[in-house]
């Protein structure tokens, strides 16, 4: 069974359409990234999943069944925004967020301070938040979303205001949970984010799912007939290459329709130049949302 | 553990421990203490060591009043002419002197006149002359016996019976109205800090999307429901402190100010219907405040807008005056049954008249049904306008939230 079920969906304001006949579903044991420009329907999306608001139609299944309150205890939500009391502490404020979740008091403290301590926020337990920077609120909000063990994590931009060791540490755990079957939807504009631990990713523009499936496919699919070489020569006019491009480091090869990379690099090597990198260009993540983004 | 409940503690803490709440809950005793020792401060510093006797001098044209010139700590002087009297004032012998005209006996005109400067006569001043003229005018002709009545023909004792024959408890109404006045002034700004709590609580938890992480957690029923029951107990707290403080202020106040406030003690169903109205009074308040708080687009916005209920829970303090003179009218049964004045206006009522039980029964009749339909409703109106920080939806939004939601 998927854990999210979407068909169908459709929402407007004010006759705008916001999302326009969206499918889409995430298993369990995956993470979902969920793309998209500004304005293309993500967060109404997620809202609706959550059920903040009603979708004009469509039908919305979490764990197989129709939002309800029975269902929130097994969910995670982490919103763009810093959402905290400022004059809580950070372990006040998370057990008492982790209560409301079906966490008994003793549970959660325990909990929390793993947590914390696994994020390098020990220290801070009893600050209160509003003495709190950006990304150590978005740590403790971070802990607020997982500490009941939810099979379900919804996540709108988990890494911003976050430092490099901070972003690697909060990876690690979601890659963690997604290993041990958790569900996590995740929404970003860090496409490197999304190459790195998404399974599959969902694009969304104009209402519209633009791409979907896994990653490594989409990308595959959007590879191009070109190689990157870096050589210690230039490799000059070679039978079977279309256009040259010289990029910084490297120099790309359009190859011409049936030539496969493999006859490059032996026409390359029989010209005696020595090659010290030669690699399939397939294009990142952000080159195809920006080439999809354009297109719509 | 119930998620409602837990809301209700987290929110009923979290407005005990505010700095506002505190001061609310203590301003009460601790003004009345401040209030009482000030008093009796100021009383002690001036009342002179010793009664100092006025000197009155007056010039009688009709050579009538002659006799009882020694009214107590006031003396008359005659003198013979304006002219010696303003001579007498001269020297310092005298403040103030009056005229007995010649024709005092046909226009009963007496001309005062002072060095200095006052708003009027004082009683005691008018009290002697009018005395010492009484006096002469029936010297002779009564006995001194009916003279005293004529001069001062009531000393009148007044006691409040029950419907049975017997002696009612509360007797002093003076001193009720001044602690119904006191206790409704502070149920008015205590309903107004309840209100902005709420509202300025629910403020931060949108312009935050703190909202969002509840709402993902518990319903908007839960959450609200909460929050106004945490609002409701908070207000309860506070009255019980201020209730269990009353005797000893009381107390104090009695020996203190004595007059009104002696031996004065609050009634039973003063204290029972205080706490009902100021409960009901509490949560319909922050049934309001949520339903505000929903379509505001920010706490300060809110706050504005609250003022419009809680300036009208006052309403009955701005015409209490014409209440004390006319207790019965028509216009208090109505405002005793408007649920927004209901809470301050039946206090007042209690220290002034009696109220029927009718009314008092469907004031709070009125006054739950408010606060159940206003729930619902701004249940309704929260849940349609809960994530719309920065937006304030329309009328028709509003009404089509409600349908809708």
């Amino acid at each position: 069974m998927n854990t999210i079920e979407v068909t169908n969906l459709f929402k407007s304001y004010n006759g705008k359409i916001a999302v326009n006949d969206l499918t889409f579903s995430v298993n369990p044991g995956e993470i979902l990234g969920l793309i998209g420009p500004n304005g293309a329907g993500k967060s109404s999306t997620i809202k609706m999943m959550l059920d903040f608001i009603k979708p004009d139609s469509g039908d919305i299944k979490i764990f197989g069944q129709v939002m309800n309150e029975s269902l929130k205890n097994h969910i995670g939500y982490l919103p763009e925004e810093r959402g905290l009391y400022k004059k809580l502490t950070a372990l006040d404020l998370i057990i008492y967020l982790a209560s409301l979740k079906g966490m008994d008091k003793r549970t959660a403290k325990i909990r929390a301070e793993e947590l914390l301590s696994e994020t390098g926020m020990l220290e801070n337990k009893n600050k209160k938040n509003k003495d709190m920077s950006k990304g150590m609120g978005q740590i403790i909000q971070f802990i607020v979303t997982i500490i009941h063990n939810p099979k379900l994590i919804i996540m709108d931009e988990p890494f911003s205001d976050l430092d490099p060791v901070n972003t690697e540490i909060m990876q690690n755990i979601i890659s963690r949970m997604r290993d041990e079957g958790k569900t996590i939807v995740l929404s970003t504009h860090q496409m490197n984010k999304v190459e790195e631990i998404c399974d599959r990713v969902l694009m969304i523009n104009k209402g519209q799912a633009v791409l979907y499936g896994n990653v490594e496919e989409i990308k595959e699919g959007f590879r191009k007939n070109s190689v990157q070489v870096v050589a210690d020569a230039e490799v000059g006019n070679l039978p079977g290459v279309a256009e040259q491009k010289v990029n910084k480091n490297s120099v790309e090869l359009i190859l011409e329709p049936e030539v496969s990379p493999q006859t490059i690099l032996d026409r390359i090597r029989e010209k005696g130049i020595s090659v010290k990198r030669f690699e399939l260009t397939t294009p990142s993540l952000h080159e195809i949302f920006l080439t999809k983004a354009a297109k719509s | 553990m119930n998620k409602t409940y837990l809301i209700f503690k987290h929110e009923f803490f979290h407005t005990i421990k505010k700095p506002g709440w505190i001061i609310m809950t203590l301003i009460v005793p601790v003004l009345a203490l401040l209030g009482i020792g000030v008093f009796a401060l100021v009383k002690n510093l001036s009342e002179p060591p010793e009664k100092v006797i006025q000197a009155i001098g007056y010039v009688d044209e009709t050579a009538m009043f002659n006799e009882k010139t020694d009214q107590g700590y006031t003396k008359f002087y005659r003198f013979n002419s304006k002219d010696e009297v303003l001579q007498a004032m001269g020297r310092g012998e005298i403040g103030e002197y009056f005229m007995i005209p010649e024709d005092y006996f046909s226009t009963g005109k007496i001309y005062r006149y002072t060095l200095g400067k006052e708003l009027g006569t004082s009683s005691a001043t008018y009290s002697a002359i009018k005395t010492f003229l009484s006096q002469n005018l029936l010297e002779g002709k009564v006995s001194k016996e009916t003279e005293m009545l004529i001069v001062s023909p009531i000393n009148l004792e007044v006691t409040r019976i029950t419907e049975s024959g017997g002696i009612a408890d509360e007797q002093s109404s003076l001193g009720y109205l001044l602690v119904a006045g006191v206790f409704s002034l502070m149920l008015g700004f205590s309903l107004m800090f309840g209100a902005t709590t709420l509202i300025s609580g629910l403020g931060e938890e949108k312009e935050s999307r703190l909202i969002e992480i509840l709402f993902s957690s518990v319903s908007i029923r839960q959450l609200l429901v909460g929050k106004v029951l945490a609002l409701g107990i908070a207000g309860l707290a506070q009255v019980l402190i201020w209730l269990i403080s009353a005797p000893f202020i009381l107390s104090l106040a009695s020996s203190t100010f004595g007059g009104i406030m002696n031996n004065l003690q609050l009634p039973i169903d003063f204290l029972v219907l205080g706490v009902i109205f100021f409960i009901l009074g509490y949560l319909l308040f922050a049934v309001l405040s949520i339903g505000v708080g929903a379509i505001s687009s920010n706490a300060r916005e809110g706050g504005q807008l609250s003022t419009i209920y809680t300036m009208a829970s006052f309403i009955p303090l701005w015409f209490s005056s014409l209440l004390i003179a006319f207790p019965n009218g028509a216009a208090w049964t109505v405002l005793s049954l408007i649920p927004i004045t209901a809470p301050v206006q039946i206090m007042i009522r209690m220290g002034v008249s009696d109220i029927p039980l009718w009314q008092i029964i469907t004031s709070i009749i009125l006054l739950i049904i408010s606060i159940i339909a206003g729930l619902y409703f701004s249940i309704r109106i929260f849940r349609f306008n809960m994530l719309k920080h920065g937006e304030k939806p329309g009328l028709k939004a509003i009404i089509s939230g409600i349908k809708n939601s």
